[in-house]
């Protein structure tokens, strides 16, 4: 080994590859435009890249994190926890899975669901974790969403939720199939209660969230770019033997085919479903007095 | 090999020719043969029965997939009086691999609506392989809505391998036409039935398959992905689909164990295509029973209990 690869470690250079994040930390580089970027710029910009605009993925937390006030914030449902229905095993058990999941994103399952107010507006989020299996929708995932719903039709508020998931999950079987019934169940609910469901979906929204919440919005918004659909463009294209369309399935294709209503850049995302839940739900916000 | 009969059924094929050979030869002489007919029709149903006893998911699987299986149209045609096929979504087309109507059940009407499969070639082309596109659901959408308005209970027959993995179906919105039919159905002011007959593919099955009662034929299958999906995604090959088929629990008692369907209809012996008019007949006193039941349900009740037993779909623990 040189002296090179000694303190430079495996990071810099692995296979003539470029490293995906050169010094892990402080500088990280822009997947599409190339752009080395500043670490602390990126968390300011929430992940969207100052030069291009491509919008990268953010943590479930971290965006509510950005989306919410800081104050108040109510976690929903945050002691369900998984667990194995079918002791399904596939190359790894689904418990390994699991576990490894949580310790790498340090969240309990695929969904974090909080209360909150946007600009004074009180809303219930739900924001899903992608690094979690894939954002995958299990019974948590589904339960989770379902207490939040609750929680909106408790205390009558707007539900927001931002999807990044690729479906439903595998390794739970018909169990996760019966989750896109059991939250389109409770959004129907919230509808006939009169309050608003906004649903963003972000990169990606697929698969069966996209075949039940995700596109049960009254209103729903897309983030630039993002993959958007049902079945997968690798099945569709094996399926019908043809090129994809360029930018299928993308957020703008379904934006000029009619399924979404707008495209919003996550930097403006609080800023514009403020602006239009305050329209939805007559909302006027209390002027606190200040004490003299 | 027997094309009539799947691969695991062979032993059945072969005795069934033989007993087919002897009674060609007792037609034909005076030699009588009738007491070893007997003998080996009394051992054929005992191998058919021991055979069945131990059937792997994943030739419950090809059970389920049998093209010589009763389709939707079979049951309707045969469970219903006075069937009036009702077509198109109102937007866009008309899809064939959903049929639905009108008809009477015992003289009562009721809305039909059921994913059909083709028996030949051609049909199988043109019902698209029981996969439907998104005017498919909406088109159902469109029948339960009237089933609604004019108080009709719903009966649905669930056959597909999934929705239709297009490029026209994904520009459509598919994804939406799925969830609006889940949506509209938990809170549909009419009672719903759902039978899975054959294969119970993914979303596109679930999209008819929101209800008051979901029934499963015995050697039916139900899942969110192919067993051939899930072993390509998760082992990385099509061919270890038995496996997957195992893991995922897709037969109708391993799903009825797990309270994710509500009833199990036996089939005859060696599966619904060996005796269909029995399952025609099963079928049909299941349903009539069920939707007598539901009918006496009052509203209110009726969507609670509807709302309740979605709610109670899944598996999850609590940390103290």
């Amino acid at each position: 080994m040189s002296w090179l690869d000694k303190i430079s470690g495996s990071k810099l250079l692995t296979n003539g590859r470029r490293s995906k994040s050169v010094p892990e930390g402080l500088w990280t580089k822009c997947e599409s435009c190339q752009s080395v970027l500043y670490r602390a710029e990126l968390e300011r910009t929430l992940e969207v890249c100052p030069k291009c605009g491509t919008h990268r993925p953010i943590d479930a937390r971290e965006r509510l994190n950005h989306f919410l006030d800081p104050e108040p914030r109510f976690e929903i449902a945050a002691n369900v926890i998984p667990t194995d229905p079918l002791k399904f095993k596939d190359s790894r058990k689904y418990t390994e899975r699991i576990k490894e999941a949580q310790a790498e994103t340090q969240e309990k399952d695929a969904l974090v669901v909080m209360r909150g107010q946007l600009m004074g507006l009180p809303v219930v989020t739900a924001s899903f974790e992608f690094s979690f299996m894939g954002g995958s929708m299990g019974s948590v995932v589904g339960e989770k969403f379902v207490q939040g719903v609750d929680a909106a039709l408790e205390y009558g508020t707007p539900m927001i939720c931002f999807a990044a998931t690729g479906g439903a999950r595998m390794q739970e079987s018909l169990f996760s199939l019966m989750q896109m019934a059991k939250t389109s169940a409770a959004l129907a609910r919230l509808s006939e209660r009169g309050l608003p469901f906004i649903s963003v979906l972000t990169h990606p929204t697929m698969g069966g969230v996209s075949a039940s919440l995700a596109m049960l919005g009254d209103i729903n918004i897309a983030e630039p770019r993002a993959l958007i659909g049902f079945a997968g463009p690798r099945v569709i294209e094996q399926t019908v033997r043809q090129k994809l369309p360029e930018g299928f399935q993308r957020a703008e294709f379904l934006l000029e085919k009619g399924a979404i209503d707008m495209i919003i850049d996550r930097r403006e995302m609080r800023e514009k479903l403020y602006r239009i839940l305050s329209m939805l739900t007559h909302f006027t916000p209390t002027v606190v007095e200040q004490p003299n | 090999m027997n094309l009539n009969y799947l691969d695991f059924e062979q032993p059945i094929a072969e005795l069934q020719q033989k007993i087919e050979e002897l009674r060609f030869a007792t037609s034909g002489s005076g030699v009588n043969l009738t007491e070893e007919i007997a003998r080996l029709d009394l051992k054929s149903r005992e191998l058919t029965e021991q055979i069945f006893a131990n059937l792997t998911p994943w030739q419950v699987a090809q059970l389920a997939r049998h093209p010589q299986r009763p389709y939707a149209l079979d049951y309707i045609k045969t469970l219903f009086t006075e069937w009036e096929e009702l077509h198109g979504d109102r937007h866009y087309a008309d899809d064939p691999s959903i049929v639905s109507g009108v008809a009477r059940l015992e003289g009562r009407a009721v809305c039909v609506i059921g994913q059909q499969k083709g028996r030949d070639a051609k049909e199988r082309v043109y019902r698209n392989f029981g996969m439907p596109k998104p005017e498919g659901y909406r088109k159902a959408l469109r029948i339960m809505k009237l089933a609604e308005k004019f108080n009709l209970p719903v009966v649905t027959f669930i056959d597909t391998p999934g929705a239709y993995p297009g490029i026209g179906a994904e520009e459509r919105n598919q994804s939406e036409a799925i969830a609006r039919n889940l949506f509209e159905l938990s809170r549909l002011r009419t009672p719903v039935i759902a039978t899975v007959t054959g294969e119970g593919g993914s979303g596109g099955a679930l999209a008819i398959g929101v209800a008051d009662h979901v029934m499963m034929l015995q050697y039916s299958i139900y899942s969110v992905i192919s067993p051939e999906g899930c072993a390509s995604i998760l082992f990385k090959d099509a061919g270890r689909a038995p496996e997957a088929a195992e893991a995922m629990r897709i037969t109708s008692r391993d799903l009825f164990q797990h309270k994710l369907v509500d009833e199990i209809v036996s089939e005859p012996l060696g599966g619904a295509h060996r005796d269909p008019a029995a399952m025609m007949n099963t079928l049909k006193q299941k349903l009539i029973s069920n939707l007598e039941r539901l009918r006496h349900t009052p509203m209110p009740q009726l969507l609670a209990n509807r709302y309740q037993r979605l709610m109670s779909y899944g598996a999850h623990d609590r940390l103290n």
